[in-house]
């Protein structure tokens, strides 16, 4: 039930008005509708909604939407535009204390995934930024809750203080606070229970712990799959302890995420990270042109190429480049090429940050067959070395040999040869055209060999 | 009668306090949401296109959703017509009747859970991550052991670190005994080993967790289907439930929640849980319009005994008491 984006939406509206040539002000209008059904169904909070769609209209009006010729592109480049602005146009650091300890609080709604977070933060200051961080366990509440950020204490070897549950969290923090001076931490993060924003006593706690600790920096953990009560969440916690920023976790999944903006527009605090995996290294820095393009539902280009540039070696990439050129591109480095984009995740993944790939039908559905992967590979692997640089040996006997050594068919093993034999063609054609190549070309058509 | 009428008979028949720890529960929710209809109410004289369109507004932002919104507006404008309604002060009623009738599209009693007489029935609780699927399962586990049923637990999440404590701990609250093999072990296999013990043990009642996973994680989805089939076929028709657990304060995706989840593991039910907040969960509407799952519970607190069996009767009452309260007292007049 994939919900449309904004472009497929708009392109509706378009099509009743296509032929007119031009638009006039009720069009506008009425792709304004579109606007706000798309973005309400991203869950940006309707008040919010609103404000924007009333700036979006001005601008749209104002601008040369109506003159366009392409007035539905100059729409979402406008609305794209103006998110990316709202949601903070550029990236927002952690503030370190200048002396020793920085402090960090977390705070957030139960589930949140505040404890995850910490974790993970932990990791990312002390690889990146070379801190030795103490967490500090005070969620005294849910059960397990110290167990659990003990356990990734010990995973990720940072020492986690805790002092049971028998006890109250300003309590824990205090004590926690002469221990980091003593062991000579540089960064202690506060992990502290989850609680509604409406929950005085828990909210005046959260205040107490503020008091005492005086936090370089609190952030406020949400769940990007939160829907219209965000700005109640956001607007409470802020009031309370005065947030610096936000974390907007579990974007590995495939909510439109527009809480980022309901909070945004609430808070005015910037999104500093989001969280995008179960992995302690699935932290990433906010990118509000990325979450426009998320929010509108326009696929995520920008990461879907950040993956392929920290997977693929660029040393094979240029080889590679090389061998297109001089057509002495083999089966080998077929496999090669196969076993790179492996490693940049599961394909169907890949494919949802594809723009335009949720308008194509069935595509929710349609896995894409990693299994006829693993059966490419095999039948490459089963080839002699001699086989693989020279294809054109390989005759009927091969075949059979490779089909039952791949535990394939021979109509498979055809199938690979001609299609391999299709791309060196369509190579040869390609580098013809452009002799001078292009940087980290990517393999044409390979696509076509999972279909 | 008054749909007022019938329904609060219909709940002063049933436990008063249920009904208390429901308008409790719900009060922070129903405050803005009715105060708001209120608002409404006196802000409008007349039942207008002005009237409809802030109404709308009010359920998008219960997170209702756009379409099943769009069909309820339609049909209350029907209905507006029908009746004859001009002013505002009858509309109240009307609303919440059709937002009851949305709900229980034909069907009634749908919160009863399908538990087997004198054999162990299964209950398989599944959702994303950080929703409550272990708080409410042993929120559930207290509630079969005050009703006298024999309970055991399946610590089926080895995946999150803490989960198996936070379970074990409830385990302990509720007083049933909870099966678990080691953090990353294979969740088939613990269901495999509980479902032996369950049955050695003559239990009535098995619940069995799962780690929480995102619906668009293919491997993690097969795995649950695993789970699944692992369950089926040691007890051929089981799990009797699969519960689905969803976040009050989740927006649209719910919707594709509930759906992948119902795929992977045709889900029975919902729980709904951190209604006690402000959130208005108003996505269940949704859910129960288009894949015609019902809600089954609804959490309204962190305290053991803070799960209740959900009634649309009383979800909607909760969501609308102050401002048909009021417009008895009128008609009382």
């Amino acid at each position: 039930m994939a919900f449309e984006g904004l472009a497929e939406r708009l392109q509706g509206t378009l099509q009743k008005i296509r032929g007119k040539g031009k638009v006039n002000e009720a069009d506008v209008k009425e792709m304004m509708r579109e606007v706000r059904f798309a973005l309400i169904e991203a869950d940006v909070n309707l008040k919010v909604v609103r404000s924007f769609v009333k700036t979006v209209s001005e601008k749209a009006v104002g601008q040369d939407v109506l003159k366009s010729l392409t007035p539905g592109q100059q729409v979402v480049k406008i609305v794209q535009d103006e998110l990316t602005n709202l949601m903070g146009g550029e990236q927002a650091p952690i503030q370190f204390a200048r002396k020793s300890p920085t402090v960090i609080m977390m705070v957030g709604l139960q589930g949140a995934g505040k404890t995850t977070t910490t974790g993970k933060l932990a990791t990312l200051l002390r690889k990146s930024h070379n801190k030795k961080p103490l967490l500090v366990a005070a969620d005294v509440y849910r059960p397990a809750a110290i167990e659990q950020l003990e356990t990734l204490g010990k995973q990720l070897t940072i020492p986690v203080f805790q002092r049971g549950t028998d006890i109250s969290p300003v309590e824990i923090v205090r004590q926690a606070l002469e221990e980091a001076a003593e062991q000579h931490h540089d960064v202690v993060m506060i992990d502290t229970a989850g609680r509604l924003h409406v929950d005085e006593a828990l909210m005046q706690e959260l205040k107490d712990i503020q008091e005492l600790a005086k936090p370089d920096e609190v952030f406020l953990v949400v769940d990007a799959m939160t829907g219209q009560d965000a700005v109640n969440v956001a607007k409470n916690f802020n009031e309370t302890v005065g947030i610096t920023g936000v974390v907007l976790t579990k974007l590995d999944g495939d909510t439109r995420g527009g809480a980022a903006l309901s909070i945004r527009s609430v808070t005015e605090k910037p999104i500093k990270f989001i969280g995008v995996g179960e992995r302690m290294d699935a932290l990433e820095p906010f990118h509000p042109e990325r979450m426009a393009s998320r929010i509108l539902g326009m696929g995520d280009v920008m990461s879907l190429i950040e993956k392929a540039q920290a997977n693929v070696d660029e040393e094979k990439a240029k080889e590679m480049e090389e061998k297109f050129r001089t057509q002495t591109f083999t089966l080998d480095d077929f496999l090669d090429q196969l076993q790179q984009v492996k490693k940049m995740g599961p394909l169907d993944e890949l494919l949802k940050m594809m723009p335009g790939a949720n308008k194509i039908k069935g595509l929710e559905n349609a896995q894409v067959d990693e299994k006829q992967m693993g059966r490419v590979e095999a039948v490459i692997q089963s080839m002699t070395p001699t086989e693989r640089a020279t294809p054109e040996i390989i005759n009927a006997n091969r075949r059979k040999r490779i089909a039952k050594g791949s535990g394939t068919s021979i109509q498979e093993v055809n199938r690979l040869l001609k299609q391999f034999n299709d791309m060196k063609k369509m190579v040869k054609q390609m580098s013809n055209m452009q002799q001078k190549g292009n940087k980290k070309m990517r393999m044409p058509g390979l696509d076509s060999f999972f279909k | 009668m008054s749909f007022f009428k019938k329904l609060k008979e219909k709940i002063t028949g049933t436990n008063e306090s249920v009904t208390e720890k429901f308008k409790e529960g719900l009060a922070k929710t129903r405050d803005q949401f009715t105060s708001k209809i209120n608002d409404l109410v006196a802000q409008f004289r007349e039942v207008d296109e002005e009237f409809f369109e802030e109404l709308e507004d009010l359920l998008l932002q219960a997170d209702v959703g756009f379409e099943t919104v769009m069909e309820l507006i339609d049909e209350l404008r029907l209905e507006v017509q029908r009746k004859n309604i001009k002013n505002t002060d009858g509309i109240q009623s009307v609303i919440s009747e059709k937002l009851v009738e949305i709900y229980q599209a034909g069907d009634e009693g749908t919160a009863e859970l399908n538990i087997q007489e004198n054999e162990l029935s299964v209950i398989l609780m599944v959702g994303v991550n950080g929703v409550g699927k272990t708080t409410t399962i042993g929120k559930l586990a207290a509630r079969f052991q005050a009703e006298g049923k024999t309970v055991m637990l399946a610590a089926g999440d080895t995946f999150r670190a803490g989960a198996i404590d936070q379970l074990v701990v409830w385990g302990e609250r509720a007083g049933v005994e909870v099966i678990r093999q080691s953090e990353g072990s294979d969740p088939a296999a613990v269901m495999y080993d509980a479902i032996r013990a369950a049955k050695n043990r003559k239990v009535d009642i098995l619940i069995c967790d799962t780690a929480g996973r995102l619906q668009n994680k293919v491997n993690l989805m097969n795995e649950l289907e695993k789970v699944h089939r692992v369950i089926d076929r040691e007890i051929p028709g089981a799990p009797h439930e699969v519960l689905l657990a969803l976040d009050a304060t989740t927006g649209q995706n719910a919707l594709v929640q509930a759906e992948t989840f119902k795929e992977a593991t045709n889900v029975t039910g919902i729980v709904l849980t951190k209604l006690d907040g402000t959130a208005k969960g108003g996505i269940v509407l949704a859910i129960r319009n288009k894949l015609n799952i019902p809600v089954k519970f609804v959490g309204l607190g962190e305290g053991i005994d803070d799960l209740q069996p959900f009634d649309p009767e009383k979800y909607v009452y909760g969501l609308f008491a102050e401002g048909l309260e009021l417009e008895e007292q009128q008609e009382d007049k």
